[in-house]
């Protein structure tokens, strides 16, 4: 299959900030790929790199095989940036418009704003739309032009329960289409649950390049929660084997690879447990554990 | 591409009621007051102060339009980050900024053209020709306020454009003869105003209607010569924005 976006050792730095280390990535059409990673690890960098809004300090971005500025190569691209706004006095329904007048073949007007879920605003002042609605509104302009490719930073900020329910459906009908899409976000149980692959950048490299079972499988360990009945402190599990620990008044969260160990002992010690649960570590884990042995590995001289 | 460009441009301006008012409301207002009750009086030169008025406050409300329209609008597009948007877009960015150009230039064009035919209403007489004459050199003169309203654009923020658009401009205004002839301002006014490019897009209107301070062509000299330099600012601006943001 055809590659649509890739980053060949792709590196970017900004003044003396090295934002990207050297990048490998090859992203076929037709995937569905979630870029994940902490606040500046540098997926709002790689995304620039990919869409031609920044050119690599080395190595190179292509596009379906161009340079990403390319008109060619644009043309069959799609975006939803983050913090990027429309003309307020524009109408729903003419600024979609507009955009579609950018692309060679367009979709219907009524398809875009439908797959957004905005019919009923379509004619609304864009300053009068909410932020959630606002937002959908910057996911109908990206899919207007029908692109090959659709990048989709952070689209999700700022809707409610229920618009992302629909908008999560429309991306996956989209991309059912045989469509490709790269996707930020902050809402891992979002990549989960759409992504077939997940990308995790942490530092300015890739630290982890698989499928949501996969990336979940490497960490090891156990999730356990429970509420007792007296209040315990992060003394109290000094000495047992918790990878990860989080105390919200009786409640606790704690990683573990050995969760039989750390239960026996809060037996021993004849603390009373409710709510107790103990589950697979999930996605969160996964990245929060691959993102810190990363901090560690650089930390490391 | 670029027809749906201009015309999303021009609603962007019509919609925007406080720059319509300051570029279509404000030259008539000033044309009601100092200019109607002047009709018929007649300079020492012959000319008709009506028409003079009117020569002066056209060039005003183009300058208006590209001043707060074109150069606020630019800044606030920048501000929104549609500049960003639009980059990753199929559309080229000439289109983007000739689009705010030509919307500048037609808007500008209608700002004139009320205000003449306002002067009409209010028995302002030219020779048939002349009314066309003003309209083209106060639309093609026009380019060195183009380039002092994309220069603005692209030079400052949302917040400051505003601002420093008023503090350069009216004061320039005023040094060009436009409100008050330069002959009855202060002498220090009068020094300077020959160098503004202002003063000598007033004088091709002024030129047409027989009351300008120097001749037609040298006006037009200085016109090209302030739209090289104010044309040539805004496009280091723009390109120096643009470094900032895509490379």
């Amino acid at each position: 299959m055809e590659v649509a976006v890739a980053l060949e050792a792709a590196r970017k730095t900004y003044g003396s900030v090295e934002a990207l280390k050297g990048i490998d990535l090859a992203i076929r059409t037709g995937e569905l790929v979630a870029i994940l990673g902490p606040n500046g690890a540098g997926k709002s960098t790689a995304i620039s790199l990919m869409l031609g809004l920044r050119q690599p300090t080395s190595g190179r971005a292509l596009l379906f095989g161009l340079e990403p500025s390319d008109q060619r190569a644009r043309s069959r691209c799609g975006v939803m940036l983050q913090e990027s706004g429309v003309s307020d006095v524009l109408r729903v329904r003419e600024t979609v418009d507009l955009f579609r007048a950018y692309y060679p073949s367009p979709m219907p007007t009524a398809r875009a704003l439908a797959m957004a879920g905005l019919e009923a605003e379509a004619g609304k002042q864009v300053g009068k739309l909410s932020g959630g609605q606002r937002q959908r509104l910057y996911y109908a302009i990206a899919v207007c032009g029908d692109p090959d490719v659709i990048f989709l930073d952070e689209p999700t900020v700022g809707m409610d329960v229920e618009s992302r329910r629909a908008f999560i459906d429309s991306i996956r009908d989209f991309h059912g289409e045989g469509k490709t899409i790269v996707l930020t976000t902050h809402y891992l149980e979002e990549a989960d649950e759409l992504a077939r692959r997940i990308v995790v950048i942490a530092e300015g490299h890739v630290v982890a390049d698989a499928s949501p079972d996969k990336i979940k499988a490497q960490v090891q360990g156990r999730r356990v929660s429970f509420v007792t009945d007296r209040q315990l402190t992060e003394v109290d599990f000094a000495d047992l084997p918790v990878t990860r620990l989080r105390l919200d008044d009786s409640r606790v969260e704690l990683l573990s690879n050995q969760p039989e160990a750390v239960l026996q002992e809060m037996f021993r010690r004849g603390v009373g447990l409710r709510d107790l649960s103990v589950v697979g570590a999930d996605l969160e884990e996964a990245f929060l554990s691959l993102t810190s042995r990363q901090a560690a590995t650089s930390a490391t001289p | 591409m670029a027809i749906a460009q201009l015309r999303a441009v021009l609603l962007g301006y019509i919609r925007t009621p406080a720059f319509l008012a300051l570029s279509f409301g404000l030259p008539v207002m000033f044309f009601a007051i100092f200019g109607l009750p002047n009709v018929g009086q007649k300079l020492p030169n012959g000319i008709d102060l009506g028409a003079f008025v009117m020569a002066s406050l056209g060039a005003y409300g183009m300058s208006n339009v590209l001043i707060y329209n074109v150069g606020i609008g630019v800044a606030n597009n920048r501000a929104r980050k549609l500049d960003l948007l639009q980059r990753a877009t199929p559309l080229p960015s000439y289109v983007a900024v000739f689009a705010q150009m030509v919307a500048g230039l037609a808007l500008g064009a209608l700002a004139v053209v009320l205000l003449l035919v306002v002067g009409f209403a209010g028995g302002v007489r030219l020779e048939g020709v002349k009314w066309i004459e003003l309209l083209v050199v106060l639309v093609l003169g026009s380019l060195p306020m183009l380039g002092f309203g994309l220069a603005l654009g692209y030079g400052s923020g949302p917040n400051s454009a505003p601002g420093l658009a008023s503090i350069l401009y009216l004061p320039m205004a005023f040094a060009s003869g436009i409100f008050i002839p330069l002959k009855q301002l202060p002498d220090f006014m009068q020094k300077i105003g020959p160098f503004l490019p202002l003063y000598h897009y007033g004088q091709l209107g002024w030129n047409v209607v027989g009351a300008a301070d120097e001749s037609f062509g040298v006006a037009v000299l200085w016109t090209i010569g302030w739209s090289i330099v104010l044309l040539g600012l805004a496009a280091r601006l723009y390109s120096s924005d643009a470094r900032k943001k895509f490379r």
